[in-house]
């Protein structure tokens, strides 16, 4: 069901855009006045949500402890699953952004006989996450190329690194072809394991099949369909300095490119993409577990209705008295 | 135990999801797979929204008029009290890699039991009533109505949480399902639907001051049969002060540790213990209660059942406060205490009258874990020890969830148990220390009538004690939580039979040697100490 709504959403966007420059000629619509929405679609929402998770307060002090707290003297601490140190904290939360080690983790269970389980490391998930995370971050990082002049010396060696390939397959970058595999590992998964497909919501696939569209559509540029790149960095400093008009020399495909980017970037801030800046607020995450060492106040921490003792010894006072317990008051 | 379940019909489980989507509310209340309600004079004591007589598997729960208005302003106020409450219904991509984790999903199949499905019972109405997309799109954006339906089904899974944690350390961003349960009961708990095992426990405690309704005459003489019994079996007076004035230590315990089996032979066991370091200390009967059912309701009766704890030591002078073994209550004391009932700066920091060993640990907080003591006792040579005593045990060692997940106290227990018994096995690495399984009754899910879930929801830890139980032929399952020790024996003896329950401490009080004591023949259980096999070649 989902899936369906997902694909034929896109195969509609894709439409859209080409009836939109083919059939209309909607240059200016599709390459000044979406970009530009897009991206403050992006800043105003990220923002917002952001603060607004911020806004809320963290009541109770709540890591998930992972490791051996620090306790006697002798007995080994573990300062990244059960952080007792600031560089601790940092440690578990760099390895949970940059290498997934939440998600290495993963086991699997299934059922060996009737009621005997069996567990199995699962680390495809992992690997394929992990493949299109990193894919995506130097794609990323090598289109600033196209933002910044000159073209900083990082973003060079990137490039070359990437395409390291080249003279066997030719403008083949590797990032490319990881981010396409991974992303087909992603979305298929989500269609052939029955739980995955069972909680996968029409969004799930959207967003795949979004990014599948830019990876695609851009990789075709590249290596079938080759657009002007100086135009396009042309169009880009001019939409940088505010001095926006439509690229030249570039085809269909460049405007689906940029279409689905746009989209991309300003559904960011609706969607579950807001998990990346989000794990940096996991309250389970980023607090130290020395709770019993340094005291953690909850902003809202209001008064209740207690029982007091002087309640309750009046309740009992004659029971305790008959079996000598000491009283407050006789 | 209900009739139904029985070893000739086992268990049917199956991982394959139904047709229907799982946006369908439909949850049918079958005899074995939920709580009774809440009692009204028990709601009523606590003084909780619509106290009444109804039943779960009724059409008509009774709720008020403006119910719907009552959640979604709940939920409002939540979702700007608690950041992990609104970044966690914010942040999950349902990548999947909690499914298998959670026992019960495990133990059942059923795919509301997967971690991501049960928070998205919640994620779905907030999305519908608090998000744009969700409004703009709904059901297309995940979205759903709020309905009565939907709220049963919160009702049927949420009480079918045991808020472990478990799904917490698999999820790539620490969503971390406990708290979406426990604001899904604190919403619950607005329209008046509570559970009784919760309920009455927690009622029971703000009066007398313990989860049993034990009242302070009854608890002095179980006291003094407890004193009696060790009498018997070491020829020792021990003396256990209660309510004194001016004692260095307060200890508070799990009050099943001196009203229920196998309980009873730790409650043993910290007697001896405390006799033999002639430790200063005193029970209280009005704080008589280290559990806390209250945090299975809501942060406010939490709140209100922990205050004891600080107040009572206040009241009676004392230094510092020990606590005995229990899981939830460490997961209050260790994350909660201090912030919901603190600063206690009546208290001094504590440390160990005996070693004098500070437990720069526990600074603020002012309590210490009865392992982290003991062990230090142990490390310092301050006991003696005869773990030949336990040699009819072989023993392993569950990781209470809230002990793991929530404190990180994994070592102290092992390096007790090394030391009082010649025989320890560890289960299988997934499922112990931060990845160990719940028992299943954890949270108030506790009771009879839901033995069917438990069964299921026990099922993985089970599968671990047989495994110990064919490689080694453990015969023990040692625990540090009151509620593992009175759920965990009915539980094994279905999947397990020939595994026993006991707390740490019962085995250190039949391994350590006491000045004075008289040759012992029985351990704490009045077992003959010897091993059956043996005593015959005798």
């Amino acid at each position: 069901m989902g899936l369906w709504y997902s694909i034929s959403g896109i195969l509609l966007l894709v439409f859209f855009v080409v009836i939109g420059i083919e059939g209309i000629g909607l240059y200016s619509f599709f390459t000044i006045f979406i970009p530009y929405a897009a991206v403050l679609l992006f800043v105003v929402g990220f923002t917002y949500r952001v603060l607004k998770w911020a806004s809320s307060p963290v009541p109770f002090h709540i890591p998930t402890v992972c490791g051996q707290q620090k306790s006697l003297p002798w007995i080994k601490p573990d300062n990244i699953d059960s952080p007792y140190t600031t560089g601790g904290v940092v440690k578990r939360l760099a390895l949970d952004i940059f290498l997934f080690r939440s998600l290495l983790k993963n086991e699997k269970v299934d059922l060996e006989a009737p009621h005997r389980l069996l567990f199995r490391t699962s680390t495809l998930l992992w690997l394929g996450a992990l493949a299109f995370h990193w894919s995506f971050l130097i794609i990323i990082l090598r289109h600033l190329r196209f933002f910044l002049e000159p073209v900083p010396s990082v973003v060079v060696i990137l490039q070359r690194v990437d395409s390291i390939f080249q003279n066997l397959l030719p403008i083949l970058y590797i990032s490319d072809l990881i981010i396409v595999i991974a992303l087909g590992y992603l979305f298929i998964r989500r269609i052939i394991y029955p739980q995955v497909r069972y909680i996968s919501l029409p969004s799930d696939y959207f967003v795949l099949l979004a990014i599948g569209g830019i990876a695609i559509s851009g990789v075709l540029m590249r290596l079938i369909y080759k657009v002007d790149l100086v135009q396009v960095k042309e169009w880009v400093m001019a939409m940088l300095s505010f001095r926006p008009m439509p690229p030249k020399g570039v085809n269909l495909l460049f405007y689906i490119h940029l279409f689905f980017v746009s989209l991309f970037i300003a559904y960011f801030p609706l969607s579950k993409l807001m998990h990346m800046p989000g794990i940096f607020l996991s309250p389970t995450r980023n607090l130290l577990n020395v709770s019993r060492h340094r005291r953690h106040v909850n902003p809202w921490n209001h008064p209740v209705k207690v029982h007091t003792y002087e309640e309750y010894e009046d309740e009992f006072r004659q029971s305790m008295k008959e079996v000598g317990l000491p009283l407050d008051r006789e | 135990m209900s009739e139904e379940i029985s070893k000739d019909k086992p268990l049917k489980i199956d991982y394959t999801p139904p047709r229907e989507r799982w946006m369908e509310p439909r949850v049918e209340f079958r005899k074995g797979t939920y709580g009774y309600p809440a009692a009204s004079k028990h709601e009523k004591y606590l003084e909780l929204p619509n106290p009444r007589e109804w039943q779960p598997n009724e059409e008509d729960w009774k709720l008020p008029e403006d119910w719907k208005e009552i959640i979604l302003k709940g939920m409002e106020d939540r979702l700007d009290r608690y950041r992990s409450f609104r970044l966690f219904l914010d942040i999950c991509v349902r990548c999947g890699a909690c499914a298998d984790k959670c026992h019960f999903f495990i133990g059942s199949g059923d795919p509301k039991n997967m971690p991501v499905l049960r928070t998205e019972l919640l994620r779905s109405v907030y999305r519908r009533y608090f998000t744009l997309p969700g409004k703009i799109f709904g059901k297309l954006a995940g979205a759903r109505e709020l309905t009565k339906d939907v709220l049963k089904e919160w009702f049927y899974y949420f009480y079918q949480c045991t808020e472990c944690r478990r799904c917490s350390v698999f999820c790539p961003y620490g969503i971390d399902t406990c708290e979406m349960t426990m604001m899904g009961r604190e919403l619950l708990n607005l329209v008046g639907c509570n559970i009784n095992w919760v309920i009455e426990p927690a009622s029971n405690c703000f009066r007398t001051g313990n989860h049993l309704g034990i009242p302070p005459h009854a608890f002095k003489s179980t006291v003094d049969f407890a004193i009696d019994e060790l009498k018997e079996i070491t020829g020792i007076d021990v003396e256990v002060p209660i309510n004194r004035k001016g004692a260095e230590i307060l200890f508070v315990s799990p009050s099943a540790d001196y009203f229920a089996s196998p309980h009873w032979y730790t409650f043993l066991g910290y007697l001896l213990l405390f006799h033999e370091i002639g430790l200063d200390y005193t029970w209280s009967t009005y704080a008589s209660e280290g559990g806390n059912f209250g945090l299975f309701h809501s942060a406010d009766l939490a709140k209100r059942l922990n205050a004891k704890i600080y107040s009572e030591a206040k009241r009676l002078g004392v230094k510092w406060v020990l606590g005995g073994e229990c899981g939830h209550m460490w997961r209050v004391i260790h994350q909660y205490m201090d912030t919901l009932n603190g600063p206690a700066d009546f208290l001094e920091e504590p440390v160990s009258p005996v070693t004098g060993t500070p437990f720069e640990n526990a600074k603020s907080t002012k309590m210490v874990h009865i392992c982290e003591f003991t062990a230090d006792l142990i490390q310092n040579r301050r006991l003696k020890l005869d773990p030949s005593r336990n040699d009819k045990w072989k023993v392993t060692y569950h990781d209470s969830c809230n002990i793991s997940r929530g404190v990180g106290l994994l070592e102290e227990p092992r390096y007790i148990l090394r030391n009082v018994c010649n025989e320890f096995y560890e289960m299988p690495e997934n499922t112990i220390r931060e990845r160990t399984f719940c028992c299943g009754s954890g949270a108030g899910l506790g009771s009879d009538e839901n033995m069917e879930i438990r069964l299921r929801g026990g099922l993985p830890r089970a599968n671990a004690v047989k495994y110990v139980k064919e490689q080694y032929g453990v015969n023990l399952l040692t625990c540090i939580c009151a509620i593992d020790r009175a759920t965990l024996p009915p539980l094994l003896e279905y999947w397990v039979p020939g595994v026993e329950v006991a707390g740490v401490h019962e085995l250190v009080g039949n391994a350590l040697v006491l000045k004075g004591e008289k040759e012992r023949t029985t351990n704490l259980r009045g077992e003959p100490i010897k091993g059956e096999e043996e005593e015959l070649h005798v």
